[in-house]
């Protein structure tokens, strides 16, 4: 996915050359974290970052739980998202289907599981990087970022350049200058985009478990932190097994159809 | 943001300052060296404060990101940006050739230079279309040429690329370009259609032609909307030689709604390669702009106009796609060519608009037969024109639809390679004669590189069979 580097580009400071994965809304989504760690690995990632939502309405929580927890003692980060939290705290607000899958997924993990996500942090930063699941502005209040409007919000909330963020499930990439309002783009596939430092970002990185922009492939982003540039990567995946999973687990059918749609 | 004055013998990030070139309203350009780099250098360094005008900063912006994505011979090549919170700088290659303002300021060019000069430009613009740039802002200033004639377009400060974030889009409340070459759907700011580029270089082309613009110098932006219902005055009025097919492409560039203009800067350039097969409409033969009742009524209509302006920018245009058929014109391959017609005949079907570019490939060695090269060449021409055109004629295409090309060359397959690379063809239809090596080479060469699919037809019977003594594979040929 990567393009050639041409020239260089000329950078203050020496950051430690990084790729770093970012993963939002697993959702549960064996296959498609298989797949995208899979590229990610054979993008030579350094790090990885899982923005929040690691389960729900997927088949397959346990499984994924473990997986993160193990790339999080190499040394991964890790953000809370709302569905990891309704895990413990039932009176988190949800529509009926992702009520009915968290109920479901609270039985099928165990405690050290259960206390893994009950104890994951709501935002994480680093240098001029801010990881969370939803929005930098009250972050536990889950705001979804689909316009400037709630991304210009979030810029108001930090004062790191980047952010870092999913739950809307659409990719999106927004920036905004001092003196110029968050503006809006749409990532295209496999294309570089340049982070320009003189702009602040704030990428919703859409899901690697459950995509919702017509398009039923995991995504995922890679930030190239020497070049300071972010990939949104799309990575097809067997969405009919995962599918199939859900149907013989008993969730809403719903769950399961919308994985090979995109929808 | 103080920048330190920049002098000569200063060093930046390791570029030595030799000499300042230029002084610009918004940038000087320096020369510059830095030892690790082997190819002539220049240094563009924005001179404005910018926090006094943030559009100078996003334009600035813009052009470090775009220039750092665009590679190939029509940009100069990219070296390095410079950090906004030390120096913002741009360094490139230093391409050393006047600006298409230099070489024709204030004169016209001669009709075969138009034609050079178009060819070169178009191409640079098919390149940068390809590579998902807009430049939105082409003029005779930021069209350089290297010495060995290629176009290089310059200056990407208002430039768009498609799968990057548009810095510009949201910027400006005023439209963005020159307004001497400004297509009109940039006058209500649409940044994404790439027959804007087309428009600007319709303007260009008619200025080198008649040594005017076709719409004046306008001072004030009322006047500059005139180009949504104001025809131009057709060049040929203004300068009678104008060539048919060069005012038909002049005024299709410059059609206010964008659908009527070419659809891409790759057809465009294949008219200004062959102007014998531009489909000449009521354009190339008008003398006169349109007269005062037309213009009014047009004025008054000109919010419709503006409607179907936006309309059509705003939709993605229709790409003509090209099928070349390659016609192999033995005499004994009567089947082959029948097979070759019914497939050609069926992608045409299936493929809405498409044109079909019948191409035939003569070895040079045949030219060289007869003593009197030249007279013979051209008869040989003249016939192998005639046998192709009769070849396609039961298809009964329209003029606009079909081309007829020879090519002369000692390696088949690699002239129709070049030609399929350089018109962008969609899909090649090849025969391939039975039991014949050196045509199943040729077959093979154009299969294993075309840039595009590939149909090989054999003779429906397969009974077609090698010809003897009337034609010689190319390499073998004295």
């Amino acid at each position: 996915m990567q393009r050639r580097p041409r020239g260089r580009s000329v950078r203050r400071g020496s950051g430690i050359v990084m790729l770093i994965a970012l993963l939002a809304d697993i959702h549960a989504n064996r296959e498609a974290l298989t797949a995208c760690l899979a590229d990610a690995e054979g993008a030579k990632v350094d790090r990885y970052v899982f923005l929040g939502d690691l389960v729900g309405y997927g088949a397959d929580p346990d499984w994924v739980v473990d997986r993160v927890a193990g790339l999080v003692e190499a040394g991964a980060v890790v953000v809370r998202g709302n569905h990891d939290a309704a895990v413990a705290d039932p009176s988190e607000g949800m529509v009926a289907e992702a009520q009915e899958a968290i109920g479901w997924t609270r039985s099928r993990l165990d405690d050290p599981q259960k206390t893994f996500l009950a104890n994951l942090p709501l935002t994480v930063e680093e240098g001029d990087r801010l990881f969370v699941h939803a929005s930098a502005c009250a972050p536990d209040t889950w705001i979804y970022i689909f316009g400037a409007r709630e991304a210009e919000q979030s810029f108001m909330a930090t004062n790191r350049r980047l952010t870092f963020c999913g739950h809307t499930h659409f990719p999106a990439l927004f920036h905004a200058t001092a003196m110029t309002p968050a503006q809006r783009h749409l990532p295209a596939e496999g294309r570089p985009t340049p982070l320009l430092a003189q702009r602040r970002w704030l990428a919703v990185l859409g899901s690697v478990g459950q995509p919702r922009d017509r398009n039923p492939a995991a995504c995922y982003g890679l930030f190239d932190d020497m070049r300071n540039s972010l990939t949104y990567v799309r990575v097809p995946y067997d969405a009919d097994l995962a599918a199939r999973k859900i149907r013989a687990a008993g969730l809403p059918e719903i769950l399961a159809a919308r994985l090979t749609l995109g929808i | 943001m103080a920048k330190a004055q920049l002098a000569v013998g200063m060093t930046i990030d390791g570029f030595h300052l030799e000499q300042r070139l230029h002084r610009g309203g918004m940038a000087d350009i320096w020369r510059v060296r830095r030892d690790d780099v082997d190819f002539p250098i220049i240094m563009k360094v924005p001179l404005l404060d910018f926090e006094g005008d943030i559009s100078l900063l996003v334009g600035f912006e813009v052009e470090q990101m775009i220039m750092a994505e665009v590679r190939g011979p029509h940009v100069p090549r990219w070296v390095a940006n410079g950090d906004f919170a030390v120096q913002p700088y741009i360094v490139m290659e230093y391409v050393d050739g006047p600006t298409l303002l230099k070489r024709y300021f204030d004169r016209v060019a001669p009709v075969s230079d138009v034609m050079t000069i178009g060819i070169a430009v178009a191409a640079a613009l098919a390149d940068l279309h390809d590579q998902h740039v807009l430049h939105l802002d082409l003029k005779p200033a930021n069209i350089l040429f290297r010495p060995t004639g290629e176009a290089v377009l310059i200056d990407f400060g208002l430039s768009r690329h498609e799968e990057l974030p548009d810095l510009l889009e949201e910027q400006f409340h005023r439209p963005t370009g020159t307004p001497d070459y400004m297509a009109p759907e940039q006058l209500f700011r649409v940044r994404s259609d790439k027959r804007s580029d087309i428009y600007a270089f319709g303007a260009i082309l008619y200025q080198l032609t008649t040594g005017r613009l076709p719409f004046g110098r306008p001072a004030r932006m009322k006047k500059v909307r005139r180009r949504v219902w104001r025809d131009p005055v057709p060049p040929r009025n203004l300068r009678p030689e104008t060539p048919p097919a060069l005012q038909e492409i002049i005024l299709r560039c410059l059609e206010p709604a964008p659908d009527a203009r070419y659809g891409s800067a790759t057809d465009l350039l294949f008219d200004l390669r062959h102007p014998d097969l531009v489909e000449l409409t009521e354009r190339a033969v008008r003398m006169q702009r349109s007269g005062w009742r037309t213009a009014l009524g047009r004025r008054l209509r000109a919010p419709m106009m503006i409607h179907k302006i936006l309309a059509s920018a705003t939709k993605p245009p229709p790409r003509p796609p090209i099928i070349l058929t390659a016609v192999d014109l033995r005499p004994d391959l009567e089947e082959l060519r029948q097979a070759l017609l019914e497939t050609a005949a069926s992608a045409l079907a299936n493929t809405p608009g498409a044109r079909l570019a019948c191409v035939n490939v003569m070895p040079t060695s045949l030219i060289g037969i007869d003593e009197n090269v030249d007279a013979a060449g051209e008869n040989i021409h003249v016939h192998r024109l005639a046998e192709l055109r009769s070849w396609a004629q039961p298809l009964q295409l329209p003029r606009g639809k079909v081309s007829y090309h020879l090519l002369e060359s000692r390696n088949v397959g690699a002239a129709i390679l070049d030609f399929a690379r350089s018109n962008h063809v969609h899909h090649i239809v090849i025969g391939a004669p039975m039991h014949e090596s050196h045509a199943g080479k040729v077959v093979a060469h154009v299969t294993g590189e075309a840039p595009c699919g590939v149909t090989v037809v054999r003779a429906a019977g397969g009974s077609s069979h090698v010809g003897k003594g009337d034609w010689q594979p190319p390499d073998q040929a004295a």
